[in-house]
């Protein structure tokens, strides 16, 4: 008896749509344009998300404040979250927190894995300092940080990065560009359905 | 429910919210992709890639399904092959009961619409809670999408208001849209943080590395595919791209065709299990119930490129006045009147490639290049091959005698000058004044004019 697997395989087989030409790649895959950073700010601050910018040494006190601005207490942060990026209190450490205690924090502090100036978008890739994906997903306050080394300008040059992770390592990838938003209603866009609705990034020199 | 379309536009033109509904949100996703588009000066090369991209696929589709099983399954994700709807549906069921789930938590699909996923776990004792605002909004209301994108569009906010209210949010008043966003995310955060099994589509499907994408904006896509243990993922075969490094082109073109924005807020990339981070449980469901069939259509099968962006909704011209409940079926517009009579058959769908002016403002905006005027002509054809019409067929061949014999065809211009009384045409034709104006013959045929100049 034939499967479901054979008879689809066959079908699409005896379709045959025979040989194609070559692949033309002539969209911009590089870039360096200049005031890469300054765009990385704009644009991600166009989708009304929280953008500091901050010197190494300051970063520690601007995430801080962040949190108390808005009343935050309980943070989860990656077990591999440097200590200069975390509060001096109410640091949950997510060894696996359930999605119970996920949602009893106020928010999480993160770093990221790469971030895409042209559309304002950031990358975690469950790396030590990125987090499980569900932490930066339950709580409803995330800030992240990101240093600008690690900014490059158009999607293609995030990809490529990003590939190895995937092929090597079978990561898996959000990325972010903004609090999460419908525009279901009316078509007004409107913040915070299910993800976080703070977003707050902090850009590191 | 499902009408055949020329009745049901009737009816929803006749719909004066809905219609106003539409022109707003048409017109301003038109305005808003034409200034993201604008900011790429490689957009039409990255349309070529994604049309090229799109063809290697179907071209390779057998290779490229194997080896997205094989890397798939090495990741961890069991892998199951549907034919149709049912053997979908069955796959899901199973999981479900497996686990002891009586509901599942599920994300906007149009795949899963398709195979009418909920209805079918339904008659098996499963439900299905829709997690996506609109998708909510036509599920508490038992009601049916009109936009691939934006479901609900024909919805306002004082009748989401009212819904909820008697739904899922007694007392609520206000019908300010974060505070109506703010009901329904109260409700499905109990039932996420709870869930046991999710299920969901996928935008694309990573052949190399067996890497599934979901592109969304709420983020209860996410929710579903994290939270839960246990994750049913269902895509059409149609869905696969090559390289993971394709990604490269799709996630440039999918957003700022479908939302017209940079990015949209989450897309999400899972490849099997990662032990710790989601789901323990990983199945995947190959579907195709018609995608071969639309394969083996050598003009037809162009369809299958389609990314569900509903960039061609938002232009077209018909659409943009009927709304999608007009099309009677999961793919509207467009790209539904070319795919839906493929998938199902032409002769289930015979009305559908008429239903457009062949403007061609579709094919201008499909990210994928899609020549979908050409593929509506073609179908046409197919449309009377099926079923041809007497009447139709007599009338031709009437029109070709006279139209091919001079002395016929002068007594027939008599004819009509003087049967121009009847500025209504009798019986079938009756269709075709009904909608347009007759404009009366000339005076002097142009024979007569240029015999007498």
């Amino acid at each position: 008896m034939t499967t479901a697997r054979d008879e689809i395989l066959a079908r699409v087989r005896y379709a045959a749509p025979g040989a194609v030409a070559p692949i033309p790649r002539t969209y911009r895959r590089e870039s360096s344009r200049a005031g890469l950073v300054e765009r990385f700010c704009e644009r991600v601050a166009d989708y009304r998300a929280d953008v500091r910018r901050v010197t190494a040494e300051a970063a520690s006190d601007e995430i801080t404040s962040a949190l108390d601005r808005r009343g935050a207490s309980r943070i989860g942060v990656p077990p591999g979250l440097p200590t200069a990026w975390r509060p001096p209190a109410g640091v949950v450490e997510d060894h696996g927190l359930s999605p119970a205690e996920l949602d009893t924090l106020d928010g999480v502090v993160t770093g990221c894995e790469i971030a895409i100036a042209e559309t304002g978008t950031i990358v975690l890739a469950g790396g030590s300092r990125d987090g499980r994906r569900a932490l930066t997903l339950v709580p409803d306050l995330h800030v992240c940080v990101v240093d600008e080394q690690q900014i490059v300008d158009v999607l293609p040059q995030a990809v490529s990065r990003l590939d190895v992770l995937v092929r090597d390592e079978r990561r898996p990838l959000t990325f972010v560009s903004g609090p999460s938003a419908t525009s279901d209603i009316e078509l007004s866009r409107v913040e915070g359905v299910h993800g976080p609705r703070d977003l707050v990034v902090v850009v590191v020199a | 429910m499902i009408e055949p379309c020329p009745a049901a536009a009737r009816r929803e033109l006749a719909n004066d919210q809905l219609r106003a509904n539409l022109a707003n949100a048409t017109s301003t996703i038109r305005a808003k992709r034409a200034r993201v588009v604008a900011e790429l000066d490689d957009w039409e090369d990255l349309r070529e890639a994604g049309r090229a991209i799109k063809a290697d696929v179907l071209a390779h589709l057998d290779a490229y399904l194997l080896q997205f099983e094989a890397a798939a399954t090495a990741a961890g994700a069991t892998v199951h092959w549907a034919r149709d709807a049912a053997e979908a549906a069955a796959v899901v069921t199973a999981v479900a009961k497996r686990h002891g789930a009586d509901e599942v938590v599920k994300m906007k699909s149009l795949t899963t619409d398709e195979i009418a996923l909920n209805e079918r776990l339904a008659r098996d004792g499963v439900s299905a809670l829709e997690t996506d605002f609109a998708e909510l909004i036509l599920q508490l209301d038992d009601d049916w999408s009109s936009h691939i994108l934006v479901p609900a569009i024909h919805r306002n906010r004082t009748e989401i208001r009212d819904l909820f209210a008697s739904t899922i949010a007694p007392g609520l008043v206000s019908d300010y849209p974060a505070d109506l966003a703010e009901a329904s995310r109260l409700y499905l955060r109990e039932r996420f943080l709870a869930a046991k099994v999710g299920v969901s589509g996928a935008n694309f499907a990573v052949a190399e590395t067996g890497t599934l994408c979901v592109v969304e904006s709420e983020g209860n896509g996410r929710m579903c595919t994290t939270l839960p243990p246990v994750l049913v993922s269902v895509v059409g075969i149609e869905k696969i791209v090559p390289r993971f490094t394709d990604l490269e082109v799709f996630l440039q073109l999918l957003p700022r065709s479908s939302t017209g924005e940079r990015m949209n807020p989450y897309t999400s990339l899972w490849t099997g299990v990662t032990p710790g981070d989601g789901p323990e449980e990983l199945h995947v469901v190959l579907l195709d119930n018609g995608r071969t069939r639309v394969l083996a259509d050598e003009v037809g099968r162009e369809a299958l490129h389609c990314i569900r962006c509903s960039a061609c909704l938002n232009v077209c011209p018909v659409y943009s006045r009927t709304g999608g409940h007009a099309y009677g079926s999961v793919y509207p517009g467009p790209i539904g009147a070319i795919l839906t009579p493929q998938l199902i058959g032409i002769e289930n769908a015979k009305t559908l490639p008429f239903a457009s002016s062949l403007c061609g403002a579709c094919y201008e905006v499909c990210p994928v290049k899609i020549d979908i005027p050409s593929v509506l002509l073609h179908l046409r054809r197919r449309a009377v091959e099926a079923a041809p019409e007497r009447g139709e067929r007599t009338a031709f061949r009437l029109a070709a005698r006279v139209m091919s014999g001079r002395r016929r065809f002068v007594l027939a211009e008599h004819l009509a000058r003087l049967g121009f009384a009847f500025r209504r045409l009798p019986g079938p034709l009756r269709a075709w004044t009904r909608t347009r104006d007759l404009r009366p013959p000339a005076r002097t045929s142009f024979r007569d004019w240029w015999r007498q100049r």
